[in-house]
């Protein structure tokens, strides 16, 4: 009796193990695997520019959507670090106005139409951000002031970029 | 449950200190290049053999050397990925995500992600997989079946800034930029992750804007 009642239970275990095992007729499914955030980048140059060494760590694990109210008042503080003499811009924006923008560091594209880094609508290859940038930051209203800054007279790149796909000029 | 919160903890700790070093852009890049998770530059931009496909581009590893570049590689536990925001609250809605498996790199999306933030998963099933371009040959791209298409490898660094001068102007050696400047990127390399999606794969922002943003994830 005891033989059979071994028996029983060894193939009830077989069929609970088969049925566990054999799942919708394949293997196990290995267990996800997960990712831990390292490096962020939004706009071109903004975190080098504006996120002073004390906080680079701590920005790259914020995510955007909390970054604004952290960062836009230790952006302002560097803003006028750099250019103490800081009214407004190209764009129109207060210091307030313009840091609490590029606090949440992330870039605004089109859906349609031109993307390009100076309409702030993208940024394509060609587009001189660091022009655009520096302009913005020491070229006051008009984007003429501080001529010794608001321009590294850095125009194009090195080599030209291809005309298809994958666009990137060939490595040297 | 105590253990795996033991052990994220630690990692993000880690991650926080081994952070210091790492850039959020190129202009840090002397004191981490090699870094696979260096981001350098992201671009996105309406394609220009096609209007109706943008184009993304995700550089990592900066400042390489043309005889360090045949050596440089994507890294099997660094994951890519692209955020995609087209709601306007600055949460990713879609992501294209990237993952070298020593050969290729297998490129998932765009597609909702099960979570946001700076945990991830792999989600869903490879959309497009595509042989990492040797140094010195010619580009290798493929296209997925949703259409995206992909291309991985060495490229010239399409960034171009006076870094040194910068430099100089903030230590107070200087007043001002030269005219002209020296491009401090010409000559080097990076590695490039480049992705051409219909833009109907990417839905339709409000305000006819999206916001992106990439980040590069470590596995855990």
């Amino acid at each position: 009796m005891k033989k059979v009642f071994n028996k029983i239970v060894l193939v009830a275990a077989i069929l609970a193990f088969a049925t566990v095992a054999c799942k919708k007729g394949s293997t196990v499914t290995p267990p996800p695997v997960y990712f831990m955030g390292g490096d962020e980048v939004g706009r071109p140059g903004i975190a080098t520019v504006f996120v002073t060494t004390a906080f680079k760590d701590s920005f790259n694990a914020t995510i955007p959507s909390v970054m604004a109210p952290i960062y836009q008042p230790r952006f302002q503080a560097q803003l006028m670090a750099l250019n103490p003499g800081y009214t407004t811009n190209a764009l129109g924006l207060s210091a307030s106005a313009f840091t609490g923008v590029l606090a949440t560091d992330v870039l605004n594209v089109a859906a349609s139409g031109a993307t390009t880094y100076g309409t702030l609508t993208g940024r394509g290859l060609s587009d001189d951000v660091i022009h655009t940038s520096l302009t913005l930051i020491f070229g006051g209203p008009d984007g003429t002031s501080n001529p010794g800054l608001n321009d590294d007279h850095v125009p194009a790149n090195d080599k030209p970029f291809l005309s298809s796909f994958p666009y990137l000029a060939n490595p040297w | 449950m105590q253990k795996k919160k033991i052990i994220v903890i630690a990692t993000i700790t880690a991650v926080l200190a081994g952070g210091i070093l790492w850039a959020s852009d190129h202009i840090d890049a002397p004191l981490v290049t090699g870094q696979s998770t260096d981001i350098t530059d992201l671009y996105a931009y309406q394609s220009p053999t096609n209007a109706n496909n943008m184009v993304f581009v995700i550089n990592t590893q900066g400042l390489l050397a043309p005889a360090a570049t045949a050596a440089a590689k994507f890294d099997p536990n660094t994951l890519i990925q692209l955020n995609i925001d087209n709601n306007g609250d600055n949460v990713e809605d879609l992501v294209i995500q990237a993952l070298y498996d020593g050969t290729d790199m297998n490129v998932y999306g765009p597609v909702a992600p099960s979570m946001t933030g700076l945990k991830s998963k792999l989600e869903g099933s490879v959309k497009a997989q595509v042989a990492v371009t040797a140094y010195g040959s010619a580009p290798v791209t493929a296209t997925g079946s949703n259409g995206i298409q992909i291309f991985a490898g060495p490229r010239d660094d399409p960034f171009f800034f006076d870094l040194t001068q910068y430099h100089k102007i903030l230590a107070g050696t200087a007043t001002g930029f030269n005219n002209p400047g020296t491009d401090a990127f010409a000559g080097t390399n990076v590695l490039s992750l480049v992705i051409e999606v219909p833009k109907s794969l990417l839905g339709t922002p409000t305000g006819g804007k999206y916001n992106v943003w990439a980040q590069t994830k470590k596995k855990i």
